[in-house]
């Protein structure tokens, strides 16, 4: 029997990895690998089901209706805030957010001005090198130890990539389509939505998809060492006491949400540049397999 | 603000010029010079033009004349370095002019209706009636059937068309068009200029249009000029004295051919000085 070429990639990028995890499981189980150092993946799923039964990753949620009869939103949040997960998704989104929305804001000035761009260039790129985790301390100084240097971290981090890509995305649009909108008669704000940021989407969301991956990265490792709750305090925390397969559980939940965030930036894009999908077939590639 | 200088129109020259003629454009010793590499390069040298209301002018010049330059010029999106430019407007509400560019310059991120409807938008007419006269204009270029497809999905000519949609249905009183037809394969541009001639004579506004095609320019025009090689200025013009409407037929006649032949024995001179400078 012969498979067409799409479903013989599609078992092969399942089944593949599917033979990994046995293969590991079954080292593991005759005793080729030590069972403390690499939790089998069955202890791993384990692991994960008795912390989310525990309330550990997504806090007690069974008790979330009591509390919010009893305290409201308050309830609610002191309910999710024991759960490592939301924890470190409140700070990944709050840095985020704090971070992109400013850099598309200035990125937008910088591409279109020549003068803050000039002024600016040098600041940012100096910055920009700066690995953002080694300016935690810094932060701390100034926010102190609590959620808001955490969130402002990955805040900074989210920012210059995203000042970078818009501005670069800014800069990139052909002069041909200014020229149109203004022989059109378009003014400044029409230039700016029928334009600029239209232009400019798909290198901006290049920048966000590039500063959500960070985000998660400036995250863990700034929990690793402040924070008393969060995926990156949990990976930490069983490293040091060798729960390693809480450990690993930890680090399948980051991969989930690596995974998640990449597939949501695109569904979302798909929905907001309907002019980027692509029509054709993706002949090319099915040939070089 | 100097962009601005150009369209503002002197009254007592607006009473001189109706005494005479519908005068649309005229252009007063017009050049234009860059700055490059530490020299000083004349695009256009003293250019004087004068189109009538509802002519259809074209221009044609070897290539890096600086036709498209002065173009932009009339269209507003590069002010003159000395000369005077004078468009005159007759109705108040309708825009002066539109430009149909030279290369795809249609939205890739709108729909086709919404390209077409862009100037209107601009303006700000409502969503409906926008909407309507952008889809009377995509019937009127075949272009129905793609009112929602994305310019990618397009071909070439197909984008031309919207490109040129875009211009009528936004009814300025002047059209400028660089080239329009200049990416286009033979045959598609022979079918657009026929297209182009079409909706040029059911409306009659004023052109003026950039070719470096001698054929095209006398077919579509009712008179040709041309231009030297760079610094590129007036060199001679031609009166196209065919008949209304025209057809692709006209393009087999003996009179079409030596009308064409004559326009390139002038022009010829110029074409080799041209890709002389150019080596």
């Amino acid at each position: 029997m012969k498979l067409d070429l799409e479903t013989r990639d599609r078992l092969l990028s399942i089944g593949f990895p599917i033979l990994l995890l046995l293969l590991w499981e079954l080292i593991v189980r005759i005793g080729w690998l030590d069972e403390r150092f690499f939790s089998a993946p069955s202890t791993v799923l384990v692991a994960l089901w008795t912390m989310t039964a525990k309330g550990e990753l997504l806090g007690q949620l069974w008790l979330l209706p009591e509390a919010i009869a009893k305290n409201g939103w308050d309830g609610a949040i002191k309910i999710l805030s024991e759960g490592h997960l939301w924890v470190s998704l409140f700070r990944i989104f709050g840095g985020f957010f704090l971070g992109a929305i400013p850099g598309i804001v200035l990125g937008v000035v910088m591409g279109m001005n020549r003068t803050v761009r000039v002024a600016l260039d040098p600041v940012v790129s100096a910055v920009y090198v700066l690995p953002k985790i080694a300016i935690l301390p810094l932060v701390m100084l100034i926010f102190g130890i609590g959620e808001t240097s955490k969130i402002v971290v990955v805040g900074i981090s989210s920012f210059f990539l995203v000042l970078i890509n818009t501005t670069v995305g800014v800069r990139d649009i052909e002069p041909i389509f200014f020229e149109a909108a203004k022989n059109y008669g378009a003014n400044r704000w029409q230039t700016f939505w029928h334009v600029i940021i239209p232009g400019a989407l798909p290198v901006i969301f290049a920048g966000l998809r590039l500063s959500l991956g960070t985000a998660l990265i400036v995250i863990i490792a700034a929990e690793f060492v402040a924070a008393q709750y969060g995926l990156g305090y949990l990976i930490w925390f069983s490293w040091q006491t060798l729960l390693t397969e809480k450990m690993f559980a930890g680090l399948v939940v980051i991969m989930i949400l690596g995974a998640l965030f990449t597939g949501g930036l695109q569904f979302i894009e798909h929905k907001l540049m309907p002019w980027q999908r692509e029509e054709r077939p993706a002949t090319a590639e099915a040939k070089s397999v | 603000m100097k962009d601005e200088k150009l369209f503002i129109f002197h009254p007592s020259s607006f009473i001189f010029l109706v005494s005479i003629m519908a005068v649309k454009i005229t252009t007063t010793n017009v050049s234009k010079f860059f700055p490059s590499r530490g020299r000083v390069v004349t695009a256009v040298k003293n250019f004087n033009l004068q189109v009538q209301e509802g002519e259809f002018v074209c221009i044609v010049g070897p290539s890096g004349c600086g036709k498209s330059t002065f173009l932009r010029i009339l269209g507003g999106l590069t002010p003159v370095s000395s000369g005077e430019v004078q468009l005159v407007p007759s109705q108040s509400g309708a825009p002066l002019q539109s430009i149909v560019f030279q290369e795809y310059a249609i939205f890739p991120w709108k729909t086709v209706t919404d390209n077409v409807a862009f100037g209107l938008e601009m303006r700000g007419v409502a969503p409906k009636e926008r909407r309507a006269i952008a889809s009377d204009w995509l019937k009127k270029v075949g272009l129905t059937k793609f009112a929602d497809c994305y310019p990618h999905q397009l071909s070439g000519g197909m984008k031309q068309r919207v490109s040129i949609a875009r211009a009528f249905a936004n009814d300025p009183e002047i059209l400028l068009m660089d080239e329009p037809l200049g990416a286009l394969d033979a045959q598609t541009r022979a079918v657009l200029q026929e297209e182009l001639i079409r909706l040029w004579e059911a409306s009659r506004k004023t052109v003026v249009y950039i070719t470096h095609s001698i054929e095209e320019s006398v077919f579509l025009g009712d008179r040709v000029i041309l231009m030297t090689a760079h610094p590129g200025t007036f060199k001679s013009e031609f009166a196209i004295p065919f008949a209304r409407p025209r057809a692709f037929e006209l393009t087999g006649t003996p009179e079409f051919s030596r009308l064409t032949y004559a326009i390139w024995k002038e022009l010829q001179g110029e074409v080799k000085r041209a890709m002389e400078q150019q080596q």
